[in-house]
């Protein structure tokens, strides 16, 4: 039902954004036919690099025009093929849409093209005294993608996920046709939110070419605190007691000896303390020392008096960095000690953390397979990554799927959903149809319909399956 | 064995301001905290004296706040440390820092083996150490990277003499100052804090030193100085290479390694 590019449509892109700017066939580098995970692999027709809104809603017309499909890529970052052109077409890149537009004190807002780096943006923020709270773990994603994916981060414990920071956005529609949704306003009940919708998304309904993003002042002081436990399970069955304390840290996450291991590998650099089995580590923040201490202290006596062997002080920039770079590689390191790895990203309730990990550790035994996991257990959103170290493609393929199988539906029975930050995709598109059902799937095809009759945007992901 | 780490309190940001007109540090408002360098110091001695045994204490010399390093350290594994403060040692340059030290030192109690931080993130200098040996009349060496062992009364360790490493012993009692980096120091416990006491800082002013001549410390000491600080100039120059893949990789290669970064 789609047509191919042509060699005169290929003219006209290159009209559009520059002879440059328009690579085909074998002058695409083969890393575009993935996403960072890998596994699933199409290589585009073309890859379009542009530059303006503009550019965009011209591209995005003659694929209309021409029922030609579009998929846009910020980084390559995502980790569910969520930017992999699965029908070929145009890959539209949006990495050199990267200028912060501009800062508005009074609002409190900041104004970005797509293609700016996450790192980039908290940089900006924090030089300008702000703080752009979601902090997901890739720093080189863009914001495009981290809005397409509502990314969530560590800090969603204390200040919430990507969605509650996007304002307005700019949008290009399947058509072609240039819209605003949101502004830079606060409040907003003026009819149904599109640009919620839009959020999260993941490419499929239209293309983002500027976002309104809401900052916060930056917090003057942050400390962290590093609590080791004797295992796992005491680890995990402490987070609902702190969270009952009403002290609200800005991240907890949680961490195995393994994994930290994996990453002083990974990294080259020693982790302060790898003396334990498990690991909590918690951030507080604030404006006064004395208000952050005393958080952080409840938290240290409270852990403390239920079985913590100690707690760690983590107080300046380089113990921070000592600490915070070694979780920030957690991915990384896990891939670099398997041979080929695939992951699962459930949220659950916080208080069923516990027994979600307990039951990975019991499938691990069970399948006979390894199961390493970290995440953000304030929040309820997991990273369980499935290794598949020696295994032959045909085991690996069967424990896979079994591992997913029951890991989705022991998520669904605690009350959870499929994916908390990194999205469906298309490698989660079955486990969100068996959880949602027939009519929620439907009503996502009918906003998709409305969005774009011709389905030519991001194809076959989220919601739409192969015919 | 006892061992003793000199450390120093120093601003807690590396964005210190330097007030365009008075040439100083802008302090105010700004949190302190241990010099990083001074950590990779306690850290080496906390598993020395895990490994050799003995015991671990820090020094300081600084205003009465400066206590809460020590008590930092002692969160980390020390037994317990000084504070050297005094209104005569105020305005002391490199010498008469070293000199108030060693004076300290002498009073602190008996060390086989005194380690410093290469240098401070505030002074920048990297003479201390050196000076403190010369004033207590003990073998020094700097830029230490490691310790293999210490055996008969002796430090067997690894220097970094810039383009080549040397392998030495030295005669105990001794000083070494150690490189940056060197390790991954351990975070201070909250358990242990909880645990701390008062008389587990000792505080030493001018009249405990042997040496009682107020001319030998302070600015009077002082043999230098500081006429003017400045922000060292940012350095934002970019090379961009081209050719091909091989090409930028070896251009890209010889301009690290002649940056010695590899």
């Amino acid at each position: 039902m789609y047509n191919k590019l042509s060699f005169e449509d290929v003219k006209v892109l290159q009209d559009i954004v520059g002879k440059e700017n328009v690579l085909c066939g074998s002058e695409i580098n083969p890393d575009y036919a993935h996403d960072e995970l890998g596994g699933i692999e199409k290589m585009p027709d073309a890859l379009v690099r542009v530059h303006s809104t503009e550019e965009v809603s011209s591209v995005m017309k003659l694929a209309w025009e021409k029922t030609i499909p579009v998929t846009v890529r910020g980084s390559g970052t995502g980790l569910v093929g969520a930017a992999v052109s699965v029908e070929g077409g145009i890959l539209l890149e949006t990495t050199a849409m990267n200028k912060i537009l501009e800062l508005d004190r009074d609002n409190l807002t900041v104004t970005v093209q797509p293609g700016v780096l996450l790192m980039e943006l908290s940089a900006f923020a924090e030089e300008n005294d702000f703080l752009y709270p979601p902090d997901p773990g890739e720093k080189s994603a863009t914001i495009g993608g981290n809005i397409s994916t509502n990314a969530g981060g560590m800090r969603a414990v204390k200040y919430g996920v990507t969605r509650d920071y996007v304002r307005g956005l700019t949008v290009v529609m399947p058509n072609g046709e240039v819209m605003k949704l949101g502004g830079k306003i606060a409040k907003n009940s003026s009819g149904y939110s599109l640009k919620d919708l839009v959020v999260g998304s993941e490419g499929t309904l239209c293309v983002i070419t500027e976002a309104i993003l809401k900052l916060v002042p930056l917090p003057k002081i942050s400390i962290s605190l590093l609590v080791p436990f004797v295992d796992m399970k005491s680890a995990i069955e402490a987070v609902p007691q702190i969270i009952r304390s009403k002290v609200t840290p800005t991240a907890i996450e949680y961490m195995s000896r393994d994994t930290i291991l994996f990453s002083e590998n990974y990294l080259g650099k020693k982790f302060p303390d790898t003396k334990n089995d498990a690991y909590i580590l918690l951030t507080f923040d604030g404006n006064t020392e004395a208000q952050v201490e005393e958080d952080m202290k409840k938290v240290a006596e409270l852990c403390l008096e239920i079985g913590a062997v100690d707690a760690y002080i983590v107080d300046t920039e380089e113990r921070k960095k000592s600490v915070w770079s070694a979780r920030g590689a957690f991915l990384e390191a896990i891939k670099a000690s398997t041979t080929e790895m695939d992951e699962c990203d459930v949220v659950v309730p916080v208080n069923k953390v516990d027994e979600f990990i307990k039951f990975t550790h019991s499938l691990a035994e069970e399948m006979n397979v390894r199961i390493p996991s970290f995440g953000h257990a304030g929040d309820g959103n997991l990273h369980v990554y499935i290794c598949r170290d020696s295994l032959s493609d045909k085991d690996w393929e069967d424990v896979l799927k079994k591992c997913f199988d029951r890991m989705y539906e022991k998520a669904k029975d605690l009350g959870g959903l499929v994916s908390g930050e990194h999205g469906i995709g298309y490698a989660k598109k079955d486990y969100l149809k068996n959880q949602l059902g027939d009519v929620q799937i439907e009503l996502m095809q009918n906003i998709k319909r409305a969005f774009d009759e011709k389905n030519i945007l991001n194809p076959n992901k989220i919601c739409l399956f192969e015919s | 064995m006892n061992i003793l780490v000199c450390v120093k309190q120093v601003p807690g940001s590396s964005n210190v301001e330097v007030d365009p007109i008075t040439g100083v540090l802008k302090r105010d408002g700004i949190q302190s905290k241990m010099n990083p360098y001074d950590l990779y110091g306690l850290e080496l001695a906390l598993s020395l004296a895990e490994r050799y045994g003995g015991k671990v204490e820090a020094l300081t010399m600084g205003p009465p706040q400066a206590k809460g390093i020590i008590i930092e350290a002692i969160c980390m594994g020390a037994q317990g440390g000084t504070v050297l403060s005094d209104r005569k040692f105020a305005g002391a340059d490199v010498l008469a820092t070293a000199y108030t030290i060693s004076q300290g030192i002498k009073k602190a109690g008996e060390y086989d083996l005194i380690i410093c931080g290469k240098q401070t993130t505030d002074g920048d200098t990297a003479q201390v150490g050196a000076e403190v040996a010369e004033f207590l009349g003990l073998p020094n060496a700097a830029n230490v990277l490691s310790v293999e062992k210490i055996e008969d009364g002796k430090v067997y360790f690894t220097a970094s003499l810039d383009e080549k490493i040397a392998k030495m012993s030295m005669k105990m009692p001794c000083l070494i100052s150690v490189d940056g980096d060197i390790n991954t120091p351990r975070l201070p416990s909250y358990k242990v804090k909880q645990g701390v006491t008062d008389d587990m800082v000792k505080l030493l002013s001018f009249d405990d030193f042997e040496d009682k001549n107020a001319d030998n410390y302070g600015l009077s000491g002082s043999a230098t100085q500081v006429e003017r600080i400045f922000p060292p100039e940012k350095n934002s120059e970019k090379s961009t290479f081209t050719g091909t893949a091989e090409e930028q990789s070896e251009s890209l290669f010889s301009l690290i390694s002649a940056r010695k970064l590899i």
